[in-house]
């Protein structure tokens, strides 16, 4: 019929990356993320110094060349401890992010879709509102800290606690919004379009309902992050969390606090890192929910 | 000659005392408290091949009973046989299966299209959930389907909010063709058209009629795209049909006073007949489904309402050969009667004489 060769389909994936290379903050986001990444990853093969050495007589050292960031009052190397503090801090941020949205998105299709489960399910998430959230924490880590540390090993165990502790106590926000995307949703004609082609319900929430609610999915796994890595930190700085000489950007932040007059940059660089990834996150996420919008796409 | 056919065979679609009360429920306890009679008691026939017109105003139900005949809502009573198979009462399991056979075409192809996904992978779900074709297969029918419906196919990877309105419902007739069915209703499928596209996209559906052996349910309010398009036309009041005739007929010689309320309010292209052209306004509003009146439902508004009217629900009786009208003014009479005009005569007067002249 036409004498132009028609193009396959493309895969979305491959749109999708096309868009996301086009919006300048998201690259640059992505860029300072990856940057980041690389520098906590691979920072300890390059910079061998133990970040739990403590070496008392070079204690509240400034910066110099043999400690590019100085040391704090136990004479521990700086860089070395915000490159470890690095790792776990991000990691904890990620994985909780990635659980707390997998639960509150699991949660609100469910509640929005299935009109029989929407009452159970949404008491349930006010009732995870309605639960104080520190003193709740607290009895997690005195229960299962010592099972999981004798299961995983001292770091893992506390890891795992951690993660999980923040993922279920956070998911709530996200199910909300997502139910009440759903809901309006599910009232549009292409669901009644999919219904009368006989869509079963699984792949009506795979195909037409997950898809259109990706945008205030995505705002809230970038906020989902920073939420994390503050959580943590702030546990860690009760006594919950990591044990004290275990660094994190959050326990990093908080040792700092104390000296903030005398050392202001032992604040400055664990708060950077913070701002840092949250910032490039965010930017991240942006980009992304642009590039799976395909009105926004190609514009 | 359509009838003569439907009498023969049986007809494509029967739809037997269809209902579809949605529940109100108020107060702390959320009982119910009524029913909103969307649809109440609706029964017809479409042959196979035909084009059933369904016509009424806003919220006479019209939608909801298309879509009640289709299951894509669960029918409080009445049965629904299309090809032979209980739509009403099938599981599931054999309403999937079920489901290749009868589509829809909707109202908004706006609403009607998710914006997530690409034109062929709209047009591909149908084959992607009935069929097992391989992706070449798939893609070799999806190019057939938009060459049938006038999309070009270099638009295949293209999303819906790249298209004009007229395009959009060429996807959405595409979509619903793709598995070959035998019954479509077409939800007013032109009504969030421009005119000049109207005709087209109603073309493309004749065309398909005659290309594909269709059958249709087309419900519009557009009176003149109906005259157009079906055989026969269905007018429906506060969930009720209250005529359904041959379209001359129902054009030509309206018997329910509603139907004949309907078409002196649609304009008339030659200037001259227009001039003189008297329409019927009826005073009042539509009462609410949830409450109708005792009696007839359209006794409120009725320009020639009798005491008997709002009294005795009339029922949908045949008052001419195919033509069953829901109206006291017509007696259930033979074939012939019907036809001398010892009913019609008085018609041609005022509405004021024609009610003294029943009543009396």
């Amino acid at each position: 019929m036409t004498e132009t060769p028609l193009r396959p389909p493309r895969s979305q994936w491959a749109e999708v990356w096309d868009q996301f290379r086009t919006h300048r903050g998201a690259m640059v986001g992505m860029v300072v993320f990856l940057a980041i990444a690389a520098l906590v990853i691979l920072g300890p093969w390059v910079y061998r110094v133990d970040p739990t050495f403590i070496n008392i007589r070079a204690r509240n050292q400034g910066m110099s060349w043999t400690y590019p960031l100085g040391t704090d009052q136990l004479g521990r190397d700086m860089l070395a401890r915000l490159i470890a503090g690095g790792r776990v801090s991000i990691s904890v941020g990620l994985t909780a992010m990635a659980l707390s949205i997998l639960l509150g998105t699991f949660i609100g299709l469910l509640a929005g879709y299935f009109r029989r489960l929407d009452g159970p399910l949404m008491r349930l998430t006010d009732l995870f509102l309605a639960l104080p959230l520190l003193p709740l924490l607290l009895v997690m880590v005195l229960f299962f800290r010592e099972p999981l540390a004798t299961r995983f090993g001292p770091e893992t165990g506390i890891f795992v606690l951690i993660v999980v502790a923040i993922g279920v106590t956070s998911w709530m926000q996200t199910a909300r919004i997502v139910r009440g995307d759903v809901l309006a949703l599910k009232e549009r004609e292409f669901v009644l379009a999919a219904r009368s082609i006989g869509t079963p319900d699984r792949r009506m929430l795979s195909r037409h309902i997950l898809p259109n609610v990706m945008s205030p999915i995505m705002v809230s796994a970038t906020l989902g992050i920073a939420n994390a890595i503050i959580t943590e930190s702030a546990l860690s700085f009760l006594g919950l969390g990591f044990p004290p000489d275990f660094p994190t950007w959050g326990r990093l932040l908080f040792d700092a606090v104390d000296y903030i007059r005398d050392y202001p940059e032992r604040v400055f660089w664990p708060g950077l890192m913070i701002s840092l990834i949250v910032l490039s996150a965010n930017f991240i996420g942006d980009g992304l929910r642009d590039a799976l919008d395909p009105r926004i796409r190609g514009r | 000659m359509r009838d003569a056919g439907a009498s023969s065979a049986p007809p494509l679609v029967e739809v037997d005392g269809l209902k579809m009360y949605f529940p109100i429920t108020s107060g702390l306890l959320r009982r119910r408290t009524g029913d909103v009679k969307a649809v109440d008691d609706v029964s017809f026939t479409i042959a196979a091949g035909e084009t059933l017109g369904l016509v009424g105003e806003s919220g006479c139900g019209k939608s909801t009973c298309g879509r009640a005949i289709l299951r894509l809502y669960t029918p409080t009573a009445g049965r629904v046989r299309i090809d032979g198979h209980a739509v009403s009462e099938a599981s599931p399991a054999e309403l999937r299966r079920l489901r290749p056979m009868m589509q829809m075409v909707f109202q908004d192809p706006q609403a009607s299209l998710n914006p997530r996904m690409t034109v062929a992978a709209i047009i591909g779900e149908p084959l992607e959930e009935h069929t097992t074709l391989t992706r070449a297969e798939k893609l070799d029918r999806i190019y057939s389907l938009m060459d049938a419906v006038g999309l070009n196919r270099a638009f295949a990877n293209r999303y819906p909010h790249e298209f004009s309105g007229g395009q959009r419902q060429r996807i959405g007739i595409a979509r619903a063709l793709a598995l070959n069915p035998k019954f479509i209703v077409c939800d007013e499928p032109i009504a969030a058209l421009d005119v000049s596209i109207q005709a087209q996209v109603v073309n493309l559906l004749e065309d398909l009629q005659a290309q594909f052996g269709l059958t249709y349910l087309f419900i519009s309010h557009d009176l003149s795209m109906v005259r157009h398009i079906a055989n026969r036309v269905a007018v429906m009041y506060l969930g009720r049909i209250v005529e359904l005739a041959p379209r001359d007929d129902l054009y030509g010689r309206p018997q329910h006073p509603y139907t004949q309320a309907l078409l002196s309010a649609v304009p008339e292209p030659d200037p001259r007949i227009e001039a003189t052209r008297r329409r019927i306004i009826l005073k009042g509003d539509v009462p609410s489904p949830a409450r109708p009146p005792a009696g007839c439902a359209f006794s409120t508004r009725c320009p020639q309402v009798m005491d008997i009217c709002r009294a005795e629900r009339p029922a949908l009786t045949q008052i001419a050969p195919g033509h069953l009208a829901a109206c006291h003014l017509h007696r259930p009479t033979t074939a012939t009667a019907g036809r001398t005009g010892g009913i019609e005569a008085p018609r041609t007067g005022t509405p004021e004489q024609t009610q003294q002249g029943e009543t009396a």
